[in-house]
């Protein structure tokens, strides 16, 4: 265990390496921090001097360094457009993008797993045909479409839930202000929650029918009906404990595909998280903070896709932690 | 009163557009502690039948016609809740391959003692209690391990062990053993064949053996069916089907077995293979691969008719009967 | 001897899987037929675009702003000459959709092609030479398979994009988008591609066609290749429906096609700055077509899983 988990922990810093390179690379050749600085209308000799004074004379190796470094005690740059640190910047804007993705999550697992074991429970019955049907429409619409659909049946036409923003949110600790306090933070979050999940819960219901149609098959489904074991028990102890287990992979795989489906949603929504914040910074060459953001993502996407490895090798008995750390 | 008791057991398939007969019409029956085995090359409907006498045949297979009285109740009427009641219970199996049988992600322990909790009304502690014990009269070492222990961790002869203390858990009346060592190492077939038989014999509990093996039948069984594409061809005592088999198929299966070549001969395979279901030829389905066939044998299904104390299904009985005298003498 | 023979046979083999089994459930399949015909229909009308389409969409000699925010002919206010209306730069709405369908499709197919080609090349090596090689390639494969496509893509634009500024980035769009959704997706070709060689690999005829002195090259591409096709065929209609999603998507961030010259998504982000102020019609109609384009994509992918019933890859 211990074992494994060390090899995981090394995985996840050389990833977090890579990811430090390609954003350093980005930083130093997005912009000019000068430019930024003192603005256009100094003397090349004071330029020169500055750019001493600023290390970017220094060698590629050195000044990344200086870049892991600073990164290491928190410190990602000052955004040229906030005129705040750059990690500052996101970690206020983190709080509306987790909350979003929480909202997200609930509604996937939550139904992902029984309209998933319905259908493949039941593949003939009319309601299974219906949720099938519905869910390859759900493939095929793009999330920002969802939301749009929505914005414009709900908010548009119908008045009844507010097309942007967070709403009424309350302080919580730290940075972090919720939405799920208030009625109109409800509200608010709820049809950015349903557009982010619109396009993973489908896939998950089709994905957990056809691992939980194949388990059904599997001989030991079999003997355990011969055992006499009740159907209740056959479902959701024999064959969903297996069934997860492929689903759990792809669970991990999806996560990135979430990070990037919430600059969408939130695009869509106005949203006031990192995906939005991202998008505006590109549009402004803010480059401290695209820089920071690349971080932040890339440290939130080793960290969970490290903690879904582990919570696989803990469901699945076969995966023999101590030998796989070897 | 005998314990089982099939009359004209018919299982079909459905197919895309027509169903497929895969038994048809067999009648057997069982007594109370006896044991009986089942012969044929893969696709007789050995297995089928097996599955049909817990009334647990997959999809696309279903029970078109016929009684499987067991203890007095057709299997084949039962409601859901009574063939739960019956499974594991008053009636066990052991499946063929024990590497894929038990749950992967289930402790050994979890696996049995949910089986005890299905029938009894027990705590989990005792019913692991129980389990313990049968864990030890299959000769597991160390049965208190083996409860925390995932199948992965043990081996295929192990496995089917537990499989066994498994089938015995609940005191059955009856076990269907679907091959139950085709899928391990050969040195330890033979070891839980002793097992099994042991057990049954000192629990008083009827076996239904399924296998291709008679070798395995004749150490095993008191009696014995012999099955070709979906019928019963031969029935009777094991010990004079194995002595003096009636129908070609029967010879020839004997014929086949190693014991019965000498060091240097060939093997005396039957020639040609066994029709699939959806091929079956007219009149009796064996005729093509039999030598002894006439025009008759082509045309018009055998029915089963007694003859020197056996079942069998074959038009030409006595008169190989007779040839076979003739050529000894 | 066995190699001659099934060289004869594989063509043949494959020839009567297309005519027998898929035709025939194609057309005991309605669903599939429907989404066949709506398919080829779109594409038709996307191919000949300049012929059908009444107006050319990226011609300013054909562009009034007065024209602007027409509404479509069924509803008050329409201009009988613009069918589905106007967009906000007073474009008809008919002829940029089929211009915008086009370039989606385009794209779409290219980028699939892209990742077909390298993934089904990367595939055959690592399967065909193993050891290292296929162990480097296959760790490499699962590295990119855990980045998200999308996510890769938005922040490599989103990069070049303010590298090089909008106008040189708009100019070269069409090839960024192709080149960035192609080479995400290619391990999911090299995968199965790879696991069939593997399982290829061990038969005879392989064998007997290296015995009788045929390359490599030849082996992989006449013998083992054709035996991934319907695996190959399976995944290529999911990734089409996938790339065009992609480009769509990236294209609404503003991260691909330009207004100027726009795809179903950019059209459709355009027009999502009016839905509020009522015309519904610029985002609506091409949402619509792109909605429609990818549920029939998505519909015969999986009437052809059914069918070909190929072992995929899984995680």
């Amino acid at each position: 265990m211990l074992a494994y988990l060390v090899k995981r922990v090394f995985q996840a810093i050389a990833v977090m390496f890579a990811i430090s390179l390609v954003s350093f690379a980005i930083q130093d050749n997005l912009g000019d921090p000068l430019r930024e600085l003192v603005g256009q209308s100094v003397s090349d000799e004071v330029r020169q001097q500055l750019r001493d004074e600023l290390g970017l004379n220094d060698s590629f190796l050195q000044q990344y360094i200086r870049f892991i470094g600073n990164a290491l005690q928190g410190d990602l740059g000052t955004s040229y457009f906030f005129k705040e640190p750059a990690l500052d910047v996101i970690m206020k804007k983190l709080p509306a993008t987790l909350e979003l993705v929480f909202g997200a999550t609930i509604i996937i697992i939550g139904l992902s797993v029984p309209l998933g074991v319905y259908t493949a429970i039941k593949p003939n019955a009319i309601a299974s045909r219906i949720i099938m049907g519905a869910s390859i429409i759900g493939i095929s619409v793009p999330v920002f479409l969802t939301a749009i659909g929505m914005i414009f049946v709900f908010s548009v036409e119908l008045r009844w839930l507010p097309s942007f923003g967070r709403g009424d949110i309350v302080h919580m600790w730290g940075p972090w202000s919720t939405n799920f306090a208030t009625v109109d933070g409800w509200a608010h979050i709820l049809m950015p929650s349903i557009a982010l999940a619109s396009i993973m819960l489908p896939l998950f219901v089709r994905l957990i029918r056809a691992e939980m149609m194949e388990t059904l098959q599997s001989e030991y489904v079999k003997y355990a009906k011969a055992k006499g074991i009740h159907p209740f028990r056959i479902y959701f102890v024999h064959a969903l404990k297996n069934t997860l287990l492929p689903v759990i992979t792809v669970g991990g795989v999806q996560i990135g595909t979430m990070v990037a489906y919430t600059i969408l949603t939130e695009t869509v929504f106005q949203w006031p998280g990192m995906g939005f914040m991202f998008l505006e910074a590109v549009n402004r060459v803010d480059t401290p903070l695209i820089v920071a953001y690349l971080i932040v993502v890339g440290f939130i996407f080793v960290v969970t896709n490290t903690i879904v490895d582990l919570i696989y090798g803990l469901v699945n008995p076969t995966v023999n932690l101590a030998r796989m750390g070897a | 009163m005998s314990l089982l008791s099939v009359r004209d057991l018919t299982v079909k398939f459905a197919m895309r557009d027509d169903t497929v007969t895969a038994l048809n019409q067999i009648s057997f029956d069982l007594a109370k502690g006896e044991r009986l085995g089942i012969v044929g090359e893969s696709g007789a409907g050995k297995s089928i039948t097996g599955f049909s006498l817990m009334n647990l045949i997959s999809k696309p297979g279903f029970i078109d016609n016929g009684q499987i009285l067991f203890d007095g109740e057709d299997v084949a009427q039962m409601s859901d809740k009574a063939l739960r009641d019956m499974r594991g219970n008053r009636m066990a199996m052991i499946f063929q391959d024990p590497m894929v049988t038990l749950n992967p992600v289930l402790t050994i322990g979890q696996q049995m003692v949910e089986t005890l909790r299905a029938h009894r009304k027990l705590s989990k502690a005792e019913a692991a209690q129980i389990a313990i014990v049968k864990l030890r009269e299959v000769y597991i070492p160390s049965p208190e391990e083996r409860m925390d222990q995932y199948p992965h961790e043990l081996s295929g002869g192990m496995r089917q062990r537990i499989i066994i203390a498994m089938a015995l858990l609940l005191d059955p009346q009856l076990i269907i053993a679907d091959e139950p060592t085709t899928a391990l190492d050969v040195t330890i077939q033979a070891d839980i064949m002793e097992l099994l038989l042991e057990l049954c014999q000192s629990n008083k509990v009827g076996l239904i053996l399924i296998t291709h093996d008679l070798g395995v039948v004749s150490q095993m069984t008191e009696r014995t069916l012999v099955m070709y594409a979906g019928r019963i061809i031969e029935a009777g005592k094991t010990r004079e089907i194995i002595n003096d088999p009636q129908h070609p198929y029967t010879q020839g299966l004997i014929n086949a077995l190693p014991q019965q070549t000498l060091p240097g001969q060939k093997l005396k395979q039957i020639p040609g293979t066994m029709p699939s279901l959806t091929a079956i030829p007219r009149g009796c389905p064996f005729s093509p691969r039999c030598q002894y066939a006439v025009e008759n044998c082509r045309n018009t299904l055998p029915e089963v008719v007694q003859y020197a104390g056996i079942e069998v299904a074959c038009h030409e009985v006595k008169r190989l009967h007779n040839d076979r005298l003739e050529q000894s003498a | 001897m066995s190699s001659l023979s099934t060289n004869t046979n594989r063509p043949s083999r494959l020839a009567r899987i297309l005519n027998s089994n898929m035709a025939y459930s194609f057309r005991r399949n309605p669903v599939a037929m429907v989404s066949m015909g709506v398919f080829l229909l779109i594409a038709i009308a996307s191919i000949f675009a300049p012929l059908i389409a009444p107006f050319d969409p990226y011609d300013p000699a054909n562009i009034d702003i007065m024209n602007s925010e027409f509404p479509p002919v069924w509803v008050d206010g329409a201009e009988a000459e613009f069918v589905f209306g106007t967009d906000d730069q007073g474009r008809d709405l008919w002829s940029t959709i089929l211009y915008g369908t086009r370039l989606s499709l385009i794209i779409g197919l290219c980028a699939v092609g892209l990742q077909a080609f390298l993934g089904i090349t990367i595939g055959l090596l690592a399967g065909y030479i193993g050891g290292r090689l296929d162990s480097l390639l296959m760790r490499l494969a699962d590295i990119q398979l855990s980045f998200s496509t999308l996510m890769v893509a938005i922040i490599f634009l989103a990069i070049t994009q303010a590298m090089f500024g909008s106008e040189t980035f708009n100019q070269y769009a069409v090839y960024f988008l192709i080149a960035v959704i192609g080479i995400a997706e290619w391990p999911q070709y090299a995968r199965t591609v790879r696991a069939t060689v593997l399982a290829e690999k061990k038969k005879e005829y392989v064998d007997s066609a290296r015995v009788l002195g045929f390359g490599p090259i030849r082996i992989m591409v006449r013998h083992i290749l054709p035996n991934s096709l319907s695996p190959i065929f399976v995944i290529s209609t999911v990734q089409v429906a996938n790339a065009i999603i992609s480009e769509a998507s990236l294209s609404f961030l503003g991260l691909g096609m330009p207004p100027s010259q726009p795809s179903l998504g950019s059209l459709i982000s355009s027009g999502f700055d009016y839905i509020f102020s009522g015309s519904w019609w610029i985002t609506t109609i091409p949402g619509v077509v792109l909605i429609v384009l990818v549920l029939v994509i998505n519909l015969l992918g999986d009437w052809m899983r059914d069918v070909l019933n190929p072992k995929l890859y899984k995680g």
